[in-house]
């Protein structure tokens, strides 16, 4: 491993952490490839396609609030789009104006997106705070089943808070804007270094960062010690109390922050469609975000993307395809693929790979090597190589077999 | 009090539906640990499979309804064969998210079945429609046939509980599963006989509670929701506990929306049972009858 060369001796602390990020010539080989690929897409991609890698990403940053509390720290939640909806409507309220039409009563606030969304998450997090005492003296499926409530009480709260909802029929949410750039006036162009972009790239520019920012977040939170705290927690509780961890602090803590998380999902998905309203924010979008980590893989920032590109890309990549029209029962069942391909891909995930799809990526991974430790073996006879390889893939396994199977 | 009395019996028959969703929840938690997510789809496939025998194959009502139970009772058994089996001494949230992934299964292939038409005129054995007076209540004869429909399925619970082999072997491993091993219960049979059971409840709970409505649609399967606070209410593992919460929740719910003050805003009462359910779990986790093993930190 070559050591990249100090860039100056000012920055001690950023150097290390770009060391950290950067160290490895695999890492910085993979942000390359990341980089180009990432570039592709934003030249090539069309409008549509945009739009589904937009909406995957946003639901990824979901994805990624939920894995928090239910992969990492073990906690079930079905009530993760109760907390969405707190963040879209503290959006809409913050960022949108007051209404023109006479006769409707929503009243907003006017304020720049560098204030809404930061707000939005921190709303959400300070209800998650508050909520967090009384849910997490419940376990298992009592936790699940109070969570659940929550749904259905958010949809009615924000269906009688007019001012800020406008009722069941919803309210308008105000699209980012910040120095230069506007999601909403494309009088002017928009540039970014002399190149001109519009909207849809520049919802998958600000989309690739927050989700970026947030993984990497999560990422290390996971690594550090509140990060193990929570997944003692989720392992074994009695055992994880009798080492210190104070269970109490580390779920609040995986609490509030996936709270806080699903509060930006949530304003920045109200400010993607522009329009929320209370219905939008229900069980099927937690039962959606939960299948995403269960396919995509638990406890893993990449199996959330992963899970939430899955569960919310396929549907808009699916209707690209050509429907039949022939026959009506087997349009239904085109229509309906993607639902019951999560269904089955749940079942079957939970089953044969709990994992996910992440757990099937590392699995294929050893498998390469494997093969590929099989194939000079047998081609050039050099036994070294051969022992070398099988030695480092069974050292793969075993890691994997650490990995939590099942401790889901 | 006439009008309060007619609430109390709407409420009755009301949540004489929840108890029925409230014992297939019940019989499975009692004997294996697990909360079935997808009850509520069983409800809507045992409805649909009902409706389509009596309307489309032209069956009498009691052949369908046998069909019915069959068809969810088998659905449940498959499902515990293959799959649930495999997730013993998996934790909780797996296995909530497996059953999830049925009710998602279960729908779209209701969905599917139902095609362009998302309505489907409910089952009824006679004119559930008609209604007669007894000193000013309305009493309607779904409503009648719910309640009696309740009271017999409870008395045959009740008898094959406590008579029966099979129920007895169910509450031995409900009350100790390594003591019921002990004496020779085969847990697998009894694990997938508490499916079925359960299965046929949702198909029986099902078509009353379609039967309640004039024509019913894909969304029928959400009504099972409302069984969660029945269900904490009496208590998680107990019989008597899902039917008492079931009337109690039903009763609470038909009150609540005649009730409820405007300054709560619309729609308060479909939050109420909700309400109920959080203030019963922060105060008595195990419910009415629940056994006081409180799943808290």
């Amino acid at each position: 491993m070559s050591e990249i060369p100090a860039a100056s001796a000012a920055a001690p602390l950023e150097e290390a952490g770009l060391r950290r990020l950067l160290g490895s010539a695999r890492n910085r080989l993979l942000l390359a490839a990341g980089v180009v690929v990432v570039g592709m897409i934003f030249f090539v991609a069309d409008d549509s396609w945009l739009t589904v890698l937009n909406t995957a990403m946003l639901f990824g940053i979901a994805a990624l609030a939920l894995n928090v509390l239910s992969g990492y720290a073990g906690q079930v939640s079905l009530g993760i789009a109760f907390f969405m909806s707190v963040g879209a409507f503290t959006a809409a309220w913050l960022g949108g104006s007051s209404s023109e039409i006479p006769g409707l009563t929503y009243s907003g606030l006017n304020l720049p997106f560098e204030l809404w969304l930061p707000a939005a998450g921190i709303v959400a997090g300070l209800l998650g705070a508050l909520l967090g005492p009384t849910a997490l003296r419940l376990k298992g499926f009592y936790l699940g089943i109070v969570t659940l409530a929550l749904v259905f009480i958010g949809t009615y709260a924000f269906k009688n808070l007019h001012f800020i909802s406008n009722g069941a029929v919803g309210r308008p949410v105000p699209l980012p804007g910040f120095g230069a750039f506007s999601f909403n006036d494309f009088s002017t162009p928009n540039t970014i270094f002399g190149l001109l972009v519009d909207k849809q790239q520049l919802w998958f520019l600000l989309s690739l960062v927050v989700l970026g920012l947030a993984g990497l977040f999560v990422a290390n939170v996971a690594r550090s010690r509140a990060g193990r705290a929570w997944q003692a927690v989720r392992d074994n509780e009695v055992a994880a109390s009798i080492m210190g961890v104070n269970l109490f602090t580390a779920k609040m803590g995986a609490f509030i922050l996936s709270s806080f998380l699903a509060g930006i999902a949530g304003a920045l998905l109200a400010s993607y469609t522009a329009y929320t309203a209370p219905d939008t924010w229900n069980l099927l979008l937690s039962i959606q975000l939960i299948a995403a980590i269960l396919i995509g893989g638990v406890a893993s920032v990449w199996g959330s993307i992963l899970g939430a590109a899955f569960v919310f890309g396929l549907p808009a990549v699916l209707a690209n395809l050509p429907q039949s029209t022939s026959e009506n029962g087997f349009q239904a069942f085109t229509n309906n693929l993607s639902t019951i391909l999560y269904g089955l891909l749940v079942i079957a995930f939970l089953l044969f790979e709990p994992a996910g799809l992440i757990g099937l990526f590392r699995r294929l991974q050893v498998l390469a090597r494997r093969l590929e430790a099989r194939r000079t073996g047998s081609e050039g006879g050099e036994t070294a190589q051969t022992l070398a390889a099988s030695s480092a893939a069974s050292q793969v396994e075993v890691e994997i077999s650490k990995l939590p199977h099942g401790s889901v | 009090v006439a009008f309060f009395l007619q609430l109390v019996f709407a409420g009755l028959a009301l949540g004489c539906n929840y108890a029925l969703i409230a014992l297939g929840f019940t019989i499975i938690f009692k004997a294996s640990q697990v909360i079935n997510f997808a009850q509520g789809q069983f409800l809507l496939v045992g409805a649909y499979v009902v409706s389509v025998a009596i309307f489309q194959r032209h069956l009498n009502f009691f052949i369908a309804l046998l069909i019915g139970i069959a068809v969810t009772a088998a659905i449940g058994v498959v499902f515990e064969r293959l799959v649930l089996r495999r997730m013993i001494g998996r934790p909780p949230f797996t296995i909530i998210m497996v059953t999830i992934g049925l009710n998602v299964l279960l729908l779209t292939a209701v969905t599917i079945a139902l095609g362009g038409t998302q309505l489907v005129q409910p089952p009824a054995p006679f004119d559930f429609v008609g209604r007669f007076n007894v000193a000013g209540i309305t009493l309607g004869y779904n409503a009648l046939a719910t309640i009696g429909v309740t009271v017999l399925v409870c008395a045959l619970l009740y008898g094959f509980f406590s008579y029966t082999r099979y129920g007895l072997a169910m509450r031995a491993i409900a009350s100790d599963q390594e003591a019921a091993l002990a004496v020779g219960i085969k847990l697998s049979t009894l694990y997938a006989l508490a499916w079925a059971i359960a299965g046929a409840m949702a198909t029986i709970g099902g078509v009353f509670l379609a039967a309640s409505v004039p024509t019913f649609d894909a969304t029928l399967g959400n009504s099972a929701l409302v069984a969660f606070p029945a269900i904490i209410l009496g208590g998680l593992d107990s019989i008597l506990g899902a039917v008492v919460g079931g009337v109690a929740i039903g009763v609470i719910y038909e009150l609540a929306q005649a009730y409820s003050p405007t300054s709560l805003g619309t729609g308060f009462y479909t939050i109420v049972p909700y309400l109920v359910m959080i203030l019963v779990l922060l105060v008595r986790p195990y419910g009415l009858f629940g056994t006081r093993k409180v799943e808290r930190v």
